[in-house]
């Protein structure tokens, strides 16, 4: 590596290590923004400086803002007494882009994992059972993945809230939207029976 | 270097972003590490759920090479018992508990049928004492059998209440004396005898695990037995 390219080299590093970029992505992702300085490179590198300084987790719920509470949980419409529990801030950004879920949520930062050794103290279980409690929550929609560490910590969060007065659900599993019976796998299409509806 | 069998699924992770790194537990080759290309895709992720059982082909050019697996699905177990919160924790208290304590690419071809009665039983009535029963093989395969058949003291086969502690030795009612409140119990069940009504399960469990967390694991590095296993205990005890 040059001296007049060490820079650039350290940026396309940099890059490389995000999610979905390799080297070479990363070194087309650099050059077109030292291409486009002026449109792209300096506001993005405004936007992410300013980001670093100000994006937080919500000490409620868990998802990630610019205040120490999200919007989410400051928003008096959302409080409908429905309470979505999630793996991953993902999860909840997921959820919200399909705008089907009109409650609040909780992030609860992973699940239980045996070979993680990650037990329920590691998780926001705790809070969970608090806000359950203190924000007159009815119902508890545990909007876990479909693995088997997802579907343990939904039996565990189930049963810890079985005293909580509170209604516990979880999502439908089935088949997706699009999806041809032919290519789904054997476990979805027995989910899907079990969860089958009249018409 | 390459071979192919029949194996249950003991682990997953996540490797990169594409790949997965897996364990399989076989008849002949124990249990192996490998990885499955394209094994987080949307496509494969739902057929990588611990407990599955796969026909799996380990491929590398070294014997010492990680190496990579290609499998397909035989039989998925997750999707049966995701509902039934006992027989899923018992499914994942198995594969924790296998990924733990097997050596690796060390054949066990016994406790490998004992597994796989085991995970096909998920969810049947009086599962918590085949679930016991295999502790019991996993402890013997493992070097830390129990010997349940006669007193250590007096060497009487009848009468046996109590398992000491520290030898894993049956002790009868009579022997036992003034030691018999530092002993475990020794409930019929866990010698293949009698009703196995939770309760007398509840006591067998308590006896495996302190023999699985005091002796086996101390043994495996001194790491933490896999907390699943007690998820299930407590779950089979409010059951």
């Amino acid at each position: 590596m040059s001296d007049d390219t060490r820079e650039i080299e350290a940026l396309i590093d940099m890059m490389a290590r995000l999610p979905g970029l390799g080297p070479r992505s990363a070194r087309r992702a650099v050059l077109h923004l030292i291409k486009k300085r002026g449109q792209l490179m300096r506001p993005l590198a405004q936007t992410m400086a300013n980001v670093a300084e100000t994006a937080r987790e919500c000490l409620n719920c868990g998802n990630i803002g610019n205040g120490d509470v999200c919007g989410i949980c400051t928003s008096e419409k959302r409080g409908n007494g429905q309470l979505c529990v999630v793996e991953d801030v993902a999860d909840l950004w997921a959820m919200e882009r399909g705008q089907a879920f009109a409650g609040r949520y909780h992030v609860l930062g992973g699940t239980l994992s045996a070979l993680d050794a990650i037990g329920p103290d590691e998780l926001r279980i705790p809070k969970l059972r608090d806000r359950v409690a203190a924000e007159g929550i009815t119902e508890v929609i545990l909007a876990l993945n479909a693995t088997v560490d997802g579907q343990t910590t939904a039996h565990y969060i189930a049963s810890e809230l079985e005293h909580a007065g509170v209604t516990v659900t979880s999502l439908a599993q089935g088949v997706p939207i699009g999806g041809e019976l032919d290519y789904l796998d054997d476990g979805t299409i027995s989910a899907a029976l079990r969860a089958r509806k009249s018409l | 270097m390459e071979w192919r069998a029949d194996g249950v699924l003991l682990s997953v992770r996540r490797h990169g972003e594409s790949a997965a790194i897996i364990e399989v537990f076989t008849a002949d080759h124990g249990r192996y590490a490998g990885v499955v290309r394209g094994g987080a895709s949307r496509r494969m992720a739902p057929l990588l759920q611990p407990g599955a059982q796969l026909d799996a082909t380990w491929r590398a050019r070294l014997a010492d090479h990680m190496g990579a697996f290609t499998v397909d699905l035989k039989h998925g177990r997750a999707a049966e018992v995701m509902d039934n919160r006992v027989a899923l924790a018992g499914l994942s208290a198995v594969c924790a508990a296998l990924a733990f304590c097997l050596p690796e690419r060390e054949a066990h071809p016994a406790l490998y049928a004992r597994s796989i009665a085991v995970l096909d039983g998920l969810g049947a009535d009086a599962w918590g004492a085949a679930y016991l029963a295999w502790e019991l093989a996993l402890l013997e395969e493992m070097g830390f059998g129990l010997d349940l058949g006669r007193c250590a003291v007096t060497g009487v086969t009848q009468d046996l209440t109590y398992v000491s502690p520290r030898t894993g030795r049956a002790v009868s009612t009579a022997a036992a004396g003034e030691w018999r409140d530092k002993l475990l119990p020794l409930p019929p069940v866990l010698r293949g005898v009698g009703l196995a009504d939770p309760h007398e399960v509840a006591t067998g469990l308590r006896v495996t695990g302190h023999f699985l967390t005091q002796h086996l694991a101390p043994a495996m590095g001194d790491r933490p037995f896999p907390a699943a296993r007690q998820r299930l205990v407590d779950l089979l005890a409010r059951a």
